[in-house]
């Protein structure tokens, strides 16, 4: 019979034409063979017009959970991901130095020489008056340990040089101690006027500044430093510079003006203080600043030290991937961290053996249960698909609690096991706050993740298929593993993965019942969010950890195939 | 049916009852006898204890009471799987993840068969049903048909002498079920295989069985071939299950030997034959098939005959179908062959109608 092996919709009824050719009869295909509505517009064209509406109508129903999601599930990962290679505090904070620090080689085993400590000393100088020294202190003591102190100790001395300076120009001549003096000799004559009128009530804002004509020729280094001076004052602190003192950075700034210009043609305001100080400086009690660096804290002499602010002061880096996997970053380049401080790749390897295990106990312990679910009668499956979801309506703090008086050496197991003479009072089992406690705890926490797929997934069995493997001959084992347990492998497929992937992030249980053994990675990125403040690192952790579930998901596919993952239909 | 027939049948129903819940009977007192290579098909309309029947016979359900035996030997204790009976599903039930050769090659494996033997066997089989192409092809892949076929294969590569087919057309469209239906009952023939089949679609009965069941209520009501349970219904669930049938309502008047006249409610008068009414002032509902009355009768110089009103003609190609109002009923049909000759009828016409008495069966009112 020819028509057994046809399709059955071609033995059903007449054969369709050709619709081309049928269009062609009618008339309406184009010179390129398109099809064409009635009114002559190509049919692609005119489907996807009548369709559009219906598309933005679905779109705009979708519209307030996309945002939702973008707003609060994509861009924070967006930004964590981000976070786990962004380094720009160091450029930030110290950018003169980070450029002059280009011309200088670790390899050369000395510091820095003058120029680097100049631009050292006016970045920090000005990350000390930000307050943005520490920041950076905090940063960099990740990943060499004193460089915090080391901050924190010279932002506090570094006024120091400049009040040296400041000290012995007073002393020369009064004058320089007045704000009046600087804003005169550095000023043009029409700030000054606007700066004078210039009412703190009134509200108005501060008159932008002017310098005086010449002045930034004449005295560059004072320039520069008071300009950032008045910059900050008025920014931050909303002051008139004819109020405040100028910054000690100002006195070094007109020394080493002095020093190296001729002030001898200078005829503007306060010519005569100017050039009397010239005539002095050359007799001032002096320092490099590398000399007063070096005072402060012996330790910038240590290129080590430098040698960590050059490696970090990219504004992308993989410091913190390098830290994730037990590495670092030194001015050597990328190396192994000593033995004695790798903890991450223990912790991955301990999380995903205890992923593994929690999931295949979950496996075990939850199969014969979802088959008794889609197999029991209505009534008696209805019942016990309440005891699977209890669990979900107890506190998950309040599961892992009970489960802490269950294990603990005083627990009810220990008691009971005591009890029955099966364990001697002084060896009471240690089951909590170790590996097996967590992963008791969160075997049972994600049972009904690993339950409830399974049991949909099996639902979906006809009990047909075991029916006609017995009635073609197979024992009940044999219908099971050859007929029922290959349909519900789909099931087990999603229940693992949900289960693998909750496990892989799971925090709060081993937090509470994993002590020191049973701790996952979760919980080092917890610290660092928390306690230790290295968003960077956990942020890298965390994509780690990302990448790690999407690799295996990868792996997954490829080897089981995602089309056979199933949640239900 | 006799002692010495159930003792030789192939398949054996004795007094089997069937309950579920302890307080209803689904099938009661079931008693039915097969011999070798019959095509026995259990008929009736949903919940009437067939499909329960046929897995009692595969071992799916266990009987409540009574003995059911293959072979001369009891069967009641035997798992499913030892009972070496072939069987096609309602969804065919082909293993999803297995090709079609697997699925064949099933039952060979579990039985521990070689695996040329069983590779021979599932082309033999494949071939059997026009499928040898398909060996390598997932059930999802195939047509309905083609499935059924697959099913059917299935149930008979491990050369099972009794197959059984629970409503295994049910879910193809018109043209394939019945070309289907003639495709099974070659191959059966052809085998001569014993097979039980369950349907609720009496015209799939009636093409394929050797025999009948008609089962209602639990019981069989009628055993019989197709012709006979067609012309000769034992009672009238049997009369107006299969087939067409007008059916008028009256009292006994008079009985005697293989006639009696029956009077209708309307207090007109005919002749039938007496089926199961045993006296007079029994009530009765008679039963005549719409192509066995006939218009302007010339019957025998006692005969009755009715006037009737045609009420609608419907052109059905083959037949015409005239819808008439016969002594207080509405909705009686007359089917007539579309001959040349053959009058159409128009609505308001009044005509006279009668039958053969033998055609006229006088049946129980229930």
């Amino acid at each position: 019979m020819s028509d057994a092996t046809a399709d059955p919709g071609k033995i059903e009824g007449p054969t369709p034409d050709d619709p081309l050719a049928q269009a062609k009869a009618l008339d309406n295909v184009d010179a390129q063979g398109r099809m064409l509505a009635a009114d002559g517009t190509p049919l692609k064209k005119s489907l996807a017009r009548s369709l559009r509406i219906q598309k933005l109508r679905a779109l705009m129903l979708i519209a307030p959970l996309l945002l939702f999601v973008l707003l609060t599930f994509v861009a924070p990962i967006a930004d964590m991901l981000f976070r786990s290679v962004e380094n720009q505090i160091v450029s930030d904070t110290l950018p003169r130095t980070v450029e002059a620090l280009q011309d200088w080689d670790y390899e050369s085993g000395e510091a820095p020489d003058e120029p680097v400590f100049d631009a050292l000393y006016d970045d920090l100088f000005l990350a000390a008056e930000r307050r943005e020294h520490t920041r950076l202190g905090s940063r960099l003591n990740y990943e060499t340990t004193g460089i915090s102190s080391l901050f924190r100790q010279t932002g506090r001395s570094v006024e120091d040089l400049g009040d040296a300076y400041l000290d012995q120009f007073e002393e020369l001549n009064e004058a320089w101690e007045e704000e009046v003096v600087w804003a005169e000799l550095m000023g043009s004559d029409q700030w000054l006027e606007e700066q004078r009128a210039w009412d703190e009530e009134s509200g108005d804002p501060l008159p932008e500044f002017q310098l005086r004509e010449g002045v930034a020729t004449l005295l560059p280094e004072t320039t520069r430093s008071f300009l950032n001076f008045v910059e900050f004052i008025r920014t931050e602190d909303q002051e008139s510079p004819l109020d405040e003192e100028p910054w000690s950075r100002v006195y070094t700034g007109l020394y080493t003006d002095l020093m190296n210009e001729d002030v001898a043609n200078y005829s503007g305001p306060h010519a005569e203080l100017l050039q009397e100080a010239d005539a002095a400086v050359a007799d001032f009690e002096t320092q490099t600043t590398k000399e007063f660096f070096l005072s402060v804290d012996e330790d910038w002499g240590d290129p080590r030290i430098w040698g960590t602010l050059e490696a970090f002061s990219p504004n992308y880096t993989s410091g913190y991937f390098l830290n994730a996997v037990d590495m670092q970053l030194t001015p050597e380049g990328a190396g192994l961290r000593d033995e004695d401080e790798r903890i991450y790749g223990l912790l991955f390897k301990r999380t995903m053996f205890m992923s593994l295990v929690i999931t295949f106990s979950c496996i075990l312990l939850g199969y014969p249960i979802a088959y008794l679910l889609a197999n029991l009668p209505m009534r008696s499956a209805n019942l016990l698909m309440i005891l699977v979801l209890l669990p979900f309506w107890t506190s998950l703090l309040v599961r892992t609690s009970a489960w802490k008086v269950m294990l603990q050496q005083q627990g009810v197991i220990n008691d009971v096991l005591v009890w029955l003479g099966l364990v001697g009072d002084a060896n009471r089992l240690v089951m909590i706050n170790n590996q097996f406690g967590t992963i008791v705890a969160m075997t049972h926490i994600l049972l009904p993740f690993m339950i409830l797929p399974m049991y949909s997934v099996m639902s979906t069995i006809p009990p047909s298929y075991v029916r006609a493997a017995k009635s073609l001959g197979a024992t009940n084992v044999t219908a099971f593993r050859r007929v029922y347990f290959p349909q519900s492998v789909p099931g087990i497929g999603a229940g693992s993965i949900l289960v693998f992937i909750l496990a892989i992030g799971y925090y709060i249980t081993p937090e509470i019942v994993g002590g020191t053994t049973g701790t996952f990675i979760s919980n080092r990125i917890a610290y660092h969010i928390s306690s230790s403040l290295n968003w960077g690192l956990a942020a890298a952790l965390g994509t780690i950890l990302l990448a790690v579930v999407l690799i295996l998901y990868w792996a997954y596919d490829r080897i089981v195939g995602i089309d056979n993952v199933k949640l239900g239909g | 049916m006799g002692t010495s027939a159930e003792s030789d049948a192939f398949v054996a129903f004795e007094r089997v009852q069937k309950s579920y819940d302890g307080e209803t009977l689904v099938v009661k007192d079931l008693n039915l006898a097969m011999p070798k290579g019959e095509f026995l098909t259990m008929l009736g309309p949903s919940g009437s204890g067939k499909t329960t029947c046929l897995m009692m016979l595969a071992g799916f359900e266990t009987a409540t009471h009574g003995e059911i035996k293959l072979d001369g030997k009891p069967i009641n204790n035997i798992p499913p799987h030892k009972r070496g009976i072939g069987m096609v599903f309602q969804n065919y039930a082909l293993f999803p993840h297995m090709t079609v050769a697997e699925n064949l090659s099933f039952p060979l494996e579990v039985r521990g068969m070689a695996k040329s033997e069983r590779e021979q066997k599932v082309k033999r089989a494949l071939e059997m049903v026009q499928m040898g192409a398909f060996g390598g092809r997932r059930p999802a892949q195939l047509s309905g048909g083609q499935q059924q076929r697959i099913a059917l294969a299935r149930a008979l590569v491990f050369e099972a002498e009794l197959v059984l087919m629970d409503e295994p057309l049910g879910a193809l469209d018109k043209q394939l079920r019945e070309h289907m239906q003639f495709e099974i009952k070659r191959i059966a023939d052809d085998l001569g295989i014993t097979v039980v089949y369950v349907t609720h679609d009496q015209t799939e009965a009636l093409t394929m069985s050797d025999r009948v069941a008609v089962f209602d209520d639990g019981r069989i009501q009628q055993l019989a071939p197709p012709d006979e349970l067609y012309e000769a219904p034992q009672n009238s669930f049997v009369a107006q299950f299969i087939g067409e049938n007008n059916t008028l309502e009256g009292v006994i008047e008079e009985i005697g030997g293989n006639r009696c006249t029956v009077k209708l409610d309307s207090g007109d008068v005919i002749d039938a034959m007496p089926v199961n009414v045993s006296q007079k002032g029994e009530r009765t509902r008679v039963s005549i098939r719409p192509e066995r009355v006939e218009f302007n009768p010339e019957l025998g110089p006692d005969a009755h005959t009715l006037t009737a009103e045609v009420r609608e003609f419907i052109y059905m190609g083959d037949v015409f179908r005239t819808r008439l109002s016969v002594a207080g009923h509405d909705e009686f049909i007359v089917k007539t062959r579309n001959r040349a000759d053959q009058k159409r009828l128009s609505p308001g016409e009044t005509i006279q109608i009668g039958w053969l008495p033998e055609d006229c069966r006088a049946l129980d009112a229930s």
